[in-house]
């Protein structure tokens, strides 16, 4: 379908197929976050009464509020497990199907090694290998312009931020060769 | 007219060279990241907050609210131009302003969107300036009960009056004030919810959850659509504004409407995105020519944007007066002025006055120099667009790092992020909200300590929540707010029965 009317066009050759095949259902998340959510509210809860949930001569111990919190909480997920159970509806729709989940890794596995990264060899060099990694392989966007993006975002990052504004970011071994 | 001397004031402290500067640098950073597709008002409020840390209290304010007025104006360069909303309280706009874009009228439509949320935003301002002062001067006699009373009425508003599964409110809310109160607890200074880990003993930080929960889950939930643009550019020329402008006498009602229901969904917490939806169908309704709305129709962009802006803009009246913030936007910003170390709430209006004031200021002064810049250059902003979705998510990505690491300069919190990050995209599809734990973990710990202190006051009698007429309103309210929906279906069941006997 051409429209010669539209001035700007931006297609997305890794959108995913249509067709794909559903990996989970929205209901079965639903149920599983539930669960999760109920196993969180136990152990804070348990925690909570450890510390204290009743009342003393002061007024209410320091678990008091979260205690009834977590109460809360637990009778919640345990509604929401009901519900999710209950309505078919919900449990027939897709969360997310193969081809959107590929695309989603896409991005939260870059993000993941950046933080790894991150933490090994500072922000910057991470920052670096992540924007001209991400425009390389997941954008093929050519490999002097992927590269050169990088560095003018990281550099300007770090005149931002640690010349400028003073903000320190955590530095590795690249940084201390220069004697930051 | 205290108010206007101390508002004169508020511009003599802004009027600075550096200060302007940095309104214009706010505003373009805000239209920038509420162009780009996936971020908006309050994802880059959060993204760019670590920009400000090190600048004194009245600039870093000036320069967020800015960033924030560019990301409304942007939102709606969005919505016109590409028929993607930047904001859930864009969608409204779409409905007419796509229209006009593809019958060649966008300048119209975007000059009509810009200026009506510039009109809502003042009318709001306007409300703020002389009722905000009022507020807190009326708040300072509040007692612990009361204040506990207010925050109960904020919390039980989003569980009766949200639009989600009641029960996924109610989550949210729960773990947004749980994990508040991890860390050492501010009353006793005993360590609740840590297990033992060193890093949790800080607790969790409000501003590290927002930009893990806003900034990286919507990269994630961008990069699972499909990401393509079709969309039409479009240069303003002054002699469409000025036609726009012309006309706008011919719909004073409809503006009017709109900034009233906007200003009023506004105090109430989360009514941004009901405003814009109800201004329009109310132009709608009270419109000689209903049929003609969706096809183009400048009024049909008039409505939503003014209610949607002047809701946006007194969510920060709530804030300021008693430090409870009407929308995630505000509730952001409020985290930020905790960074500063200023305390929102009813003080803050007589302990910082420059600085309340100098906000106050900065709103007006931001609108207008927003209004100018966004309509002299939105063609830019409209090409960013070209920039591919591959080079911007990582950017977004090191920036929401930065974000998060600056705050308290732990690598922790970058790990923090990413599962906050994890945990806002699984919420956002089974559809948990996010907006009640956003400000469930900003009020947690005052709503805690207001209710300890009351319960210490009365010696643990919850009678104290019903001493006095204003205490035992407001939680008899926030009551009636909560099982709002059952009482709602009580009431239309018993029309139903009488209807029939009188007929």
């Amino acid at each position: 379908m051409s429209n010669p009317e539209l001035d700007i066009v931006v297609d997305d050759p890794t959108a995913p197929e249509a067709g794909s095949p559903a990996v989970v259902g929205s209901g079965a998340v639903d149920v599983i976050i539930s669960l999760l959510l109920l196993a969180l509210a136990v152990i804070l809860g348990w925690d909570n009464w450890r510390t204290g949930a009743s009342w003393d001569s002061t007024g209410p111990q320091p678990g008091y509020f979260p205690f009834y919190l977590s109460v809360i909480l637990g009778a919640a997920s345990l509604y929401g497990i009901g519900a999710a159970l209950i309505s078919r509806r919900e449990a027939a729709e897709t969360f997310v199907t193969r081809a959107q989940l590929r695309r989603v890794m896409a991005v939260f596995v870059p993000t993941f090694l950046f933080c790894l990264a991150t933490q090994y060899l500072g922000l910057y060099v991470a920052s670096f290998l992540l924007i001209a990694g991400f425009m390389r392989l997941v954008g093929k966007i050519a490999l002097w312009k992927s590269l050169l993006t990088a560095f003018v975002f990281t550099a300007a990052m770090f005149v931002t931020f640690d010349i400028a504004f003073d903000v320190i970011m955590p530095k590795g071994p690249l940084e201390a060769a220069f004697g930051y | 007219m205290e108010a206007f001397g101390l508002l004169l004031h508020g511009f003599a402290v802004l009027l600075t060279w550096k200060t302007l500067l940095l309104m214009m640098v706010g505003l373009v950073l805000g239209i920038f990241v509420g162009v780009l597709p996936g971020l908006g008002g309050p994802n880059g409020v959060a993204i760019l907050l670590p920009l400000t840390f090190t600048m004194d209290p009245t600039s870093a304010i000036v320069m967020l609210s800015c960033i924030y007025w560019g990301a409304l104006f942007g939102g709606a360069i969005t919505s016109i131009l590409f028929n993607i909303p930047g904001e859930a309280w864009s969608v409204a706009t779409t409905f007419d302003g796509y229209p006009m874009a593809q019958q060649g009228r966008a300048a119209e439509a975007l000059t009509a969107a810009f200026t009506s949320s510039f009109i809502g935003s003042l009318v709001a301002v306007l409300l703020i300036t002389f009722l905000a002062p009022m507020i807190s001067s009326f708040a300072l006699k509040f007692g612990p009960p009361e204040f506990f009373a207010v925050y109960l009425l904020t919390f039980c508003s989003f569980v009766g009056l949200g639009r989600e599964a009641k029960h996924k409110t109610v989550i949210s809310m729960s773990l947004g004030l749980l994990l508040a109160g991890v860390g050492m607890d501010t009353v006793s200074g005993q360590l609740r919810m840590t297990f033992g880990s060193a890093e949790l003993l800080r607790g969790i930080n409000f501003l590290v959850a927002v930009i893990g929960l806003f900034g990286i889950s919507e990269i994630l939930l961008t990069m699972e659509e499909r990401l393509a643009l079709r969309g039409h550019a479009a240069g303003i020329s002054l002699r469409v504004v000025l036609s726009v402008w012309k006309d706008l006498p011919k719909y004073w009602m409809t503006l009017l409407r709109s900034s009233f229901i906007g200003c009023w969904l506004g105090i109430t917490p989360g009514g941004a995105i009901a405003a814009s939806f109800m201004g329009y169908n109310l132009a709608k309704r009270f419109s000689k020519d209903p049929e003609s709305f969706g096809k183009g129709r400048i009024e049909g962009v008039f409505a939503p944007e003014t209610a949607a802006h002047a809701s946006g803009t007194s969510a920060l009246l709530p804030m300021l007066a008693l430090g409870i913030p009407g929308s995630g936007t505000a509730a952001i910003l409020l985290g930020g002025l905790m960074v500063w170390g200023l305390n929102p709430g009813p003080l803050l209006f007589v302990e910082h006055k420059d600085f309340v004031w100098g906000l106050i200021a900065s709103m007006y002064l931001g609108n207008v120099v927003g209004l100018v810049l966004v309509l002299t250059t939105v063609p830019i902003f409209a090409s960013i667009l070209r920039v591919p979705f591959a080079a911007v998510a990582p950017m977004i990505v090191v920036s929401c790092a930065i974000g998060a690491y600056a705050i308290q300069n732990a690598m922790f919190d970058i790990w923090l992020m990413l599962g906050f990050g994890v945990v806002g995209y699984v919420f956002k599809k089974i559809s948990i909200p996010l907006a009640p734990f956003t400000l469930a973990l900003v009020l947690g710990n005052r709503a805690e300590d207001a209710f300890r202190l009351s319960m210490i006051g009365s010696g643990g009698d919850m009678t104290v929540f019903w001493s006095n007429g204003l205490v035992g309103t407001i939680t008899t309210l926030a009551i009636v707010l909560l099982f709002w929906p059952l009482i709602d279906r009580a009431f239309a069941g018993l029309t139903r029965l009488v209807r029939p006997a009188r007929a």
